[in-house]
């Protein structure tokens, strides 16, 4: 009788030669106008194998799981699903084969409870009673604890996320296909969806596990496809390769680096926010309770959490887009401007960098010389109410030159730009325009990682001429990479100020599952 | 051969000129085919629609006079329209603009002052602000909807032209007809000849139209409305106020209607009566949207949707089809011209051959 590990470490050449593929995909090709998101691809999966699919913001990834799970179809290509040739076929084909999946963004209905979502993808007649049960069953077989009475709108993102996984399980997928999930879990969450995961798979799942995350990759996949703009760049072994060696495949060259001087810093904070408690106004916006921040001239400051604990209230109290009622709950440069609003806080030296790229941060019909007025007039470039095209233009392309964005010239509409190459625009419009105090939510979210690494590297450079940068990330390695200092955000309470040299990131990582509830070791609440 | 319909990678600028086209294209088969169902030729029925009305000086003068009021409140409507403030009540700001001008056309102790038209043409900006006032107050201070209260105020405007004319005002001369006593001549507009109505307000418009252009391609201010419109978001992330928005582009839209309210009375009609306006201040809104919000297209816009009214009145008299087609005609412009705008941000390509057993 060989002994369990024997059987455990001959299982995957089992695998690999006697079974047919779980999944095949023969030279699958998709164009939009302008971009190829797929040029013939082919992969396989195995039953029971975890396979990465690795590639930057914009490499094809999401496209090509789509056209799997039927969402959109592709030009042209096979695919071929436990031997046999899947024609034309839509998700619900996708999921009568048993292919499920859990997307970046969840779909769920906020206002009535877990079960009853779940309900919704169940075909046929159900019981609420008996799909509450089976719910409950399913939930604790693979370490997922849900209550399938809760509302939705009451459930934290990680739990969110348990609730689709859970959907999916109750179907028994064969193939179970996960866009990033874990951008909105904390480390500790992480290592628990991966023991779920494992646990699925050595039930004979395959998961396709798509990702950007190099060491995530390496402790969780058997196998990984690398795309790099549509288009293999190679297969590998994660556990066998190393970083550097995927980093390549993915990126195309090394990747790049930042450079983090000792700083020197003012001796009064720029930007403090002084016991800042305002309850939301929404009954799905988070109150902020007690927050104390502040930021010196010539530091990097970092808001580390999952999002959704308060960073979009908190944010725009301080951009002055929402006004709050104490004036002097916050200063700028030593000023009171808690009731002033978003022009007068620029005007004494802010700048800022919303998350949310078309529509706030830039006008998505205008040209980018417009976009550049948006928060560039004030550089000289109106006289008698009249705006000074000319000024404009050159501040515009001044940017296009300084940021290396990527476009045909000031002329073109901001929504024609990718998401990386519009964010670079705005980062560095707001660069130019010489802040005292620069605040940027998400810098990096869906840029490649050449642009990140630049973008990190003009945030400390910003910092080291004296300005002082608040960050606000749900990337923990970013925010380890370039900041001094950190803060933690959790149910709209900030913590103590931590320098990052005397934290690590388990310490983060437990303060983002809750500050004041450290004694108790289950964390959904806050996770 | 099939066909998909594709997002395109930038809106396509030939189309943002060819689709008005295309709109007028589709609006002359339709229609012919409706005339030729009416038992008309269409080949005939068109040149009396929109040929004929041109041919003689006085056709020109009629047109141009129509085609003023339409362009000059369609110019103050873009301005709000731009930044998503909806005026649809410019009715009621001519209908008070015309009654404030005519007020002061009619009381003012010296008839005879050469003062007597421009304090006509300030009242009546006045009164269009003033009616346009009240829903901006409305909006900026308790966010109510500008859209209703503009409309309802259209109505109260309306019943009170037809209170004072009926009563107050009523020119005891008159026969009892609901409208007051003639204008003096002080306070009327110059005719260009005796033998045409076509008068000096025409001016106004034109300045209008160049200012009109200017604040909206030129004006910081003007940028800052067309961000408003565009993506409130950004607006407010930028620090642009929208309540400055709402109150300007509300009053422009109100003055201007009012003046062109001014000029009907003292212009065509020369003094106050029930019917001071054939609905200008509605016809204005799709003049805005024909001219797809731009100076010169309002113009255009303007000048089209007048012929549509003398072509109307001219097939009437002609060939005695029905009053109710140049609404009709109105109606499929806008609706073809709404409708060719989707080639503007889309195309059709043929679509890709299905692969055997692919995944198509």
């Amino acid at each position: 009788m060989p002994s369990f590990r024997e059987i455990q470490e001959e299982l995957p050449n089992v695998l690999e030669t006697n079974m047919t593929p779980r999944l095949e995909l023969r030279h699958i090709c998709k164009r939009y106008p302008g971009v190829i998101a797929n040029d013939d691809v082919s992969l396989s999966i195995m039953p029971g194998e975890i396979h990465a699919v690795l590639g930057e913001n914009g490499a094809g990834k999401s496209t090509l799981m789509k056209i799997i799970y039927g969402a959109i179809r592709a030009d042209e290509g096979e695919m071929v699903f436990d031997g046999n040739p899947i024609a034309s076929h839509g998700p619900s084909v996708s999921r009568a084969l048993g292919i499920e999946m859990v997307y970046q963004h969840f779909a769920l209905f906020e206002s009535v409870s877990v079960v009853e979502n779940i309900a919704l993808s169940v075909s046929g007649k159900f019981d609420l009673t008996v799909l509450a049960n089976r719910v409950r069953d399913v939930s604790k077989k693979y370490g997922l604890p849900i209550d399938p009475h809760r509302f939705v709108y009451n459930l934290s993102v990680g739990e969110r996320q348990r609730v689709e996984i859970v959907r999916c399980l109750m179907q028994k997928p064969k193939l179970l296909i996960l866009d990033e999930p874990t951008s909105v879990l904390t480390p500790q969450a992480v290592i628990k969806l991966f023991e779920t995961l494992r646990q699925l798979a050595a039930e004979g799942c395959s998961i396709l596990y798509i990702s950007h995350k190099l060491d995530e990759v390496q402790v969780l996949c058997d196998s990984a496809t690398v795309l790099r703009n549509g288009l293999i760049t190679g297969t590998a072994k994660p556990k066998q390769s190393t970083p550097i060696e995927l980093a390549r495949m993915m990126v195309g060259a090394d990747l790049p680096e930042t450079h983090l001087d000792p700083s020197t810093t003012s001796d009064t904070p720029f930007l403090n926010v002084n016991h800042l408690t305002a309850p939301s106004d929404n009954p799905f916006g988070i109150s902020l309770n007690d927050v104390l921040l502040s930021v010196f001239g010539g530091e990097v400051v970092g808001i580390a959490g999952v999002s959704g604990n308060g960073q979009a209230e908190l944010i725009s109290f301080l951009s002055g887009e929402v006004l709050f009622k104490g004036a002097d709950t916050i200063t700028l440069g030593g000023k009171d401007v808690g009731q002033l609003d978003a022009g007068y806080r620029r005007e004494q030296g802010l700048a800022f960098v919303p998350e949310e790229r078309l529509g706030r941060g830039a006008v998505p019909p205008h040209h980018l010389s417009d976009n550049a007025m948006l928060t560039g007039h004030r550089l000289g470039m109106v006289k008698n109410w009249m705006i000074q095209r000319g000024k404009a233009n050159d501040f515009a392309a001044q940017i296009i030159r300084k940021f290396n964005v990527k476009t045909t010239g000031y002329e073109s509409a901001a929504n024609s730009l990718s998401g990386g190459n519009l964010q670079k625009f705005i980062v560095g419009r707001e660069i130019e325009l010489g802040p005292k105090v620069l605040i940027i939510s998400q810098p990096t979210w869906g840029v490649d990682v050449g642009a990140a690494a630049f973008i990190r590297q003009a945030l400390i450079d910003l910092s080291r001429t004296g300005a002082a940068v608040l960050i606000i990330s749900e990337e923990l390695d970013e925010l380890f990479e370039v900041c001094d200092r950190l803060y933690v955000i959790c149910q709209g309470q900030l913590s103590k100020s931590l320098d990052r040299k005397n934290t690590n990131v388990e310490e983060v990582g437990l303060l983002m599952t809750g500050l004041n509830n450290n004694s108790n070791s289950d964390n959904s609440k806050a996770v | 051969m099939r066909f998909q319909i594709e997002r395109r990678a930038e809106p396509s600028s030939f189309m943002r000129f060819g689709a008005p086209v295309y709109a007028t294209f589709s609006t002359l088969v339709v229609s012919s085919i409706m005339f030729a169902l009416l038992g008309h030729n269409p080949a005939d029925t068109l040149f009396a629609f929109f040929i004929t009305p041109l041919m003689t000086i006085n056709g020109i003068s009629e047109w141009l006079l129509k085609a003023s009021p339409l362009i000059l409140i369609g110019c103050g409507l873009a301005i709000g329209f731009r930044a998503n403030v909806w005026n649809i009540g410019a009715e009621g700001q001519l209908v008070i603009g015309a009654v404030c001008a005519s007020g002061v056309g009619l009381f003012y102790p010296a008839p005879e002052s050469t003062l007597l038209l421009p304090l006509m043409v300030i009242a009546g900006m006045a009164g269009g602000m003033v009616w346009a006032a009240i829903p901006a107050f409305l909006r900026a201070r308790m966010n109510t909807n500008e859209i209703l209260v503009t409309l309802m105020m259209t109505y109260i405007a309306t019943l009170l032209l037809s209170l004072l004319v009926h009563g107050p005002w009523r020119d005891p001369d008159g026969y009892n007809y609901p409208q007051t006593a003639l204008l003096p001549d002080a306070a009327m507009f110059e005719l260009f000849d005796p033998m045409y109505r076509l008068n000096t307000s025409i001016l106004i418009t034109v300045v209008a139209v160049f200012a009109m252009w200017f604040f909206t391609e030129r004006s910081f201010f003007g940028y800052k409305m067309s961000v408003g419109g565009a993506a409130p978001l950004a607006a407010r992330y930028a620090g642009f106020k929208q309540s400055r928005s709402i109150w300007v582009g509300l009053l422009i839209s109100g003055g201007l209607a009012g003046i062109a309210g001014m000029a009907e009375a003292a212009g065509p009609l020369g003094q106050l009566s029930a019917q001071i306006s054939p609905g200008y201040g509605f016809a204005a809104i799709i003049v805005a949207f024909i001219g797809r919000l731009h100076a010169v297209g309002i113009v255009l816009g303007g000048l089209l949707l007048s012929l549509l009214y003398l072509g109307g009145e001219a097939v009437q008299l002609s060939l005695g089809l029905p009053s109710a087609l140049t609404s009709i005609f109105q109606g499929m412009l806008l609706f073809f011209l709404l409708a060719s705008d989707f080639l503007i941000f889309y195309r059709f390509t043929p679509s890709p051959k299905p692969t055997k057993g692919g995944v198509t």
